[in-house]
């Protein structure tokens, strides 16, 4: 085992101090990436990859560090990107048959950025078909696996970039979250995942599903690797009209600061809610609770206080979910019309067969399921008892919040109800799969920052415990979160097989 | 046109469709052409790659708030962007951005003048964009399929919505021309309907004479010029008379018109409403204008038509039909106005600019500001004409010229030798002459009639070959006859 394999398996902070010192090269740790992709293949993270394109970039990196030049704190990182974040010359298929040939002449505005900052994009990361699912089975290329168990799902959408840097083939990912498809799949394999304030981060370049609701955020192993990539890739974008405007806040050099400020009792007067609504028996793993209730004793020991507080709407979360996403979903997913661009049935009669036929074999069931769900919701009749009345439900979801960050910083939920769950276990039950999303939902509804972090284990899986702040609230959660990880090593801990032994 | 229509009331209300004259297009940054080569004008918004999003052209809205104010609209602080969803090749999307339930501009009116002066109301205006051109002719596509442009795709439009006020085909055109001529007028659309820049929908139904409840309507698409307009409608009222006639019943329907057959027939009945499932773009913040932004743009408002129309006739003095020639565009209206200024006789500004400009013009099939005459050139010839050094015959010698080369009216007269004679004794000469050689029409003359004159003054302006002092003329063979 070389050294770019070791330091490979290490977090951002850790490669970007190899690289600095010169330990070892861009190239050594990409060409070690690239390896270890093919050696974790069974795993399905990764569904297109570049290496050419990618080890030239790394040769130009290489160069650069060893000029003491870095273009940034990602310079020569090996990163993967979700499927839907379109690269120039790259194909972006959303998983889906329907775009199986397309090739995004574009830069998402996210990739745009990373490029920019010297990130080595090594490949393309599996996803629920259009980040439809929560656990990477709705896929043209198959499932992504969970490193710490190849039965079970990896979670989703975003499994295919978690289940890349759970497994060690890269210190960072990105992926995009809609109702928890970063939260929930960091959760289940024991990785920090990050899903931003709406509006910190560009969406231009990123497939839609839903609008108003999607978010790209960074997949990382420790909190603060988090914060550094999202330093890089937020900020104004006038080519989004959601993005919030002016310029992001350096969240790495907060961090810096608060750790020069306090080393011990770092949480001092900070304030975290505990929802009672988020903290039910029924339906939720005991063992999940129980980490959960261990990383609040964490964060009381290093000064944080804990409140119990209330978002009484919590119970309609799921249902107002699924009428808004499915709502801009139908309208969304109406480009792939097999006209322009993607797949074409064969012998069409008709425009109307053109139409039906490259669509009825373009798109998953899933996916389908969704579209007319959402088609139903905006239908004439339909419109005011479901759509708008999400709406206002979408108010007072966003209410309860405001409410409840009047008197805490912070709020802390279990990520999910459970553990990874085995493969098809839930593909025949899309209620059960959507409520795999229940605490991870409001967030996205509200428009919130909110991380998921690994705080132990379950049945020999990971758990994740949820912070969330309220809007533009960042910089508490990643210094809350900072402070629970310089305390607890859940995060430090890899797959069985995390580096260099793979699996027979 | 026929007695079956003469019992019935025709009640039209137009949809406008004009593109707004922007560089690039509503939501993305590739400019607006016209006669571009296909998809030679597109940007990967405007293909609806995955990923991309629209971002509002901040001018459409500049444009949309002029055209609220000119036609006395409320702007409306907070609009919302909606999406119209449906599947058509020439839609990228598979839907289309417009507004909905909040639209820019709301109830507004403008009034049109046939024999008496009508207020017509106008419901509401909103922006959208325009959708591509599907090409269906196999010389035009190149081979047996079909093919699509996207040039137009995005294109800004204002959707410019009246109540049905219209009474007539005829009101409905000159409903469109007072429109047009406001969009020119602010600078917010050319309008050429011949690039489809301004395009009419009607709805049209009619009811028994005294009735105030309204028909069954139709709604006759794409009609793209305003003799296409008249003929469409009135082709259509007509048939829905004579459908009642024979006890039939109109039915709401998208009818198609035929300008060769002059007849309008049913493409698709709107038996069940279309459902377009519309709903507030997420993609797009609500538009908000502050209220300031809409008084500052008031005040940058050029005159209108019809207030300049009002004015000309007070201020000059002029007759409706020629203040309503003169005000037909801003550049033509500017050009009498500074004409009229610079001569001092605007009646005599309004003449040659009505009469002989515009034949000029139409001759030489050119636009106003492709020729070189200037409303100085034109006010210094009515100055000479005026001084008795240019007499109205020579003037219209030299006009052509002076209208397609330009020049000093006073240099090319004299150049030319057409100065004219305004000298005693030469007029009195040229007066013996005519009077020796016509001693019959003179007697004639002597005798108490006065119509002969004109053909004694006709011999004399010959003789001096145009160049004499017409008023002199007259004055001197008057004298000269009756002593």
């Amino acid at each position: 085992m070389g050294s770019a394999e070791t330091l490979l398996a290490g977090d951002l902070s850790t490669q970007r101090e190899g690289l600095d010192l010169g330990e070892v090269s861009a190239s050594e740790l990409v060409a070690a990436s690239l390896d270890r992709m093919t050696a974790r293949a069974s795993l399905g993270a990764v569904i297109s990859r570049d290496d050419e394109a990618a080890i030239a970039k790394a040769e130009a990196a290489t160069q650069r560090i060893a000029s003491g030049k870095p273009l940034s704190q990602l310079d020569g990182i090996p990163i993967v990107l979700k499927d839907n974040i379109v690269q120039a010359g790259q194909p972006a298929t959303c998983a889906s048959r329907i775009l199986e040939n397309f090739v995004s002449p574009y830069d998402a505005g996210v990739t745009e950025r990373l490029e920019a900052a010297g990130a080595i994009i090594v490949g393309r990361a599996n996803m629920d078909e259009y980040a439809m699912g929560s656990s990477t089975e709705n896929s043209i290329y198959g499932p992504s696996h969970n490193p710490w168990d190849e039965a079970r799902t990896c979670g989703g959408s975003s499994g295919g970039s978690v289940a890349a840097v759970s497994a060690g083939i890269v210190p960072l990912a990105f992926g995009s979250d809609t109702g928890g498809s970063i939260r929930q799949p960091a959760s289940f394999c024991g990785v920090v995942g990050f899903k931003p304030t709406y509006g910190r981060v560009s969406r231009w370049g990123l497939v839609a599903y839903a609008s108003s609701l999607d978010q790209i955020g960074p997949i990382a192993r420790s909190v603060s690797d988090c914060a550094l990539a999202l330093d890089v890739v937020s900020g104004h974008d006038e080519r989004d009209s959601t993005s919030i405007p002016g310029a992001a806040p350096n969240w790495s050099a907060d961090l810096a600061n608060a750790a020069a400020a306090s080393a011990d009792g770092d949480l001092q007067g900070v304030v975290i809610g505990l929802p009672s609504e988020y903290f039910v028996e029924d339906g939720v793993d005991p063992g999940v609770l129980a980490c959960v209730r261990e990383a609040i004793g964490t964060l009381e020991a290093a000064g944080a206080t804990f409140e119990e507080i209330s978002l009484p709407h919590t119970t309609y979360t799921i249902a107002t979910y699924y009428l808004i996403a499915t709502a801009e979903a139908s309208s969304n997913l109406a480009r792939f019309d097999g006209v322009r661009y993607g797949r074409r049935a064969d012998h069409v009669k008709d425009l109307e067969d053109l139409y039906r036929r490259s669509r009825s074999e373009g798109f998953s069931t899933e996916v389908k399921r969704r579209i007319l769900l959402g088609t139903y919701v905006l239908s004439a009749g339909y419109y005011d008892a479901y759509y708008v009345k999400a709406q206002r439900v979408r108010t007072l979801i966003r209410r309860d919040f405001e409410a409840a960050f009047e008197n805490c910083d912070a709020i802390l939920t279990p990520t999910t109800p459970e553990v990874a769950f085995p493969l098809g276990a839930k593909s025949d039950d899309p209620l059960a799969m959507y409520l795999s999303d229940v605490y991870t939902v409001s967030a996205n509804l509200a428009g919130l920052p909110a991380l998921s972090m690994p705080c132990g284990s379950s049945q020999g899986l990971p758990v994740g415990v949820q912070l969330l702040g309220p809007p533009l609230g960042e910089a508490a959660i990643f210094r809350i979160g900072t402070a629970y990880q310089r305390r607890s090593d859940h995060h430090l801990l890899s797959p069985p097989d995390a580096v260099g032994e793979s699996k027979p | 046109m026929t007695s079956e229509l003469d019992r019935y009331e025709v009640v039209i209300g137009l949809e406008v469709h004009t593109h707004l004259k922007t560089e690039s297009k509503l939501f993305s940054p590739a400019p607006v052409r016209y006669g571009e080569e296909p998809n030679h004008s597109v940007h990967p918004i405007d293909l609806a790659l995955p990923g991309v999003l629209p971002v509002l052209n901040e001018r459409v809205v500049e444009l949309a708030i002029r055209l609220g104010l000119a036609i006395h609209a409320k702007v409306n602080p907070y609009s919302v962007f909606a999406r119209k969803n449906y599947f058509y090749p020439d839609l990228p999307k598979g839907y289309q951005i417009s507004q909905f339930e909040e639209p820019v501009v709301s109830g507004g009116w403008i009034d049109i003048t046939l024999d008496e002066t009508r207020r017509i109301g106008i419901t509401r205006a909103h922006l959208e964009e325009d959708a591509g051109k599907s090409i269906h002719d196999v010389a035009v596509a190149g081979r047996d399929d079909s093919c699509i442009d996207f040039n137009r795709a995005g294109v800004p439009l204002l959707e410019i919505v009246s109540e049905p006020d219209l009474r007539s085909a005829q009101e409905a055109v000159a409903y469109l021309r007072e429109l047009r001529g406001i969009l020119r007028y602010i600078g917010a659309s050319d309008a050429d309907m011949e690039k489809g820049q301004f395009r009419c929908d009607a709805n049209v139904s009619i009811r028994r004479r005294g009735s105030s409840e309204l028909g069954t309507r139709t709604e006759v698409k794409n009609l793209n010029s305003f003799s296409n307009v008249e003929a469409a409608i009135e082709a259509e009222s007509l048939r829905q008379a004579e459908l009642i006639a024979d006890g039939g019943e109109v039915v709401q329907a998208t009818m198609g018109f035929d300008p060769i057959r002059r007849r309008t027939s049913v493409q698709r009945l709107k038996e069940n409403s279309d459902d377009y499932r519309y709903f507030p773009d997420p993609d797009l913040i609500p538009l908000r204008i502050d209220p300031a932004h809409i008084e500052e743009i008031r005040l940058q408002l050029p005159e209108l038509p019809a207030d300049k129309r009002l004015r000309f006739e007070s201020e000059f003095g002029l007759s409706a039909y020629d203040a309503g020639v003169l005000t037909a565009s801003r550049r033509l209206a500017d050009f009498f106005e500074e004409t009229a200024k610079a001569c001092g006789v605007p009646k005599a500004a309004a003449n040659w600019i009505t009469r002989d400009l515009l034949r000029e013009l139409n001759e030489l099939e050119v636009e106003l500001s492709e020729v070189a005459m200037t409303p100085d050139m034109l006010a210094s010839m009515i100055g000479l004409i005026e001084e008795g050094r240019l007499t109205a015959r020579n003037a219209a010698q030299i006009f052509p010229d002076l209208v397609r080369d330009g020049g000093d009216p006073a240099t090319l007269i004299a150049e030319r030798g057409l100065e004219a004679v305004s000298d005693a004794g030469a007029i009195d000469a040229f007066v013996d002459d005519v009077i020796a050689a016509h001693p019959d029409v003179v007697q004639q003359v002597r005798d108490g009639d006065d119509k002969p004159l004109n053909f004694l003054m006709g011999q004399v302006m010959k003789a001096s070959q145009g160049k004499a002092a017409p008023d002199q003329v007259r004055r001197t063979l008057a004298e000269k006859i009756r002593g």
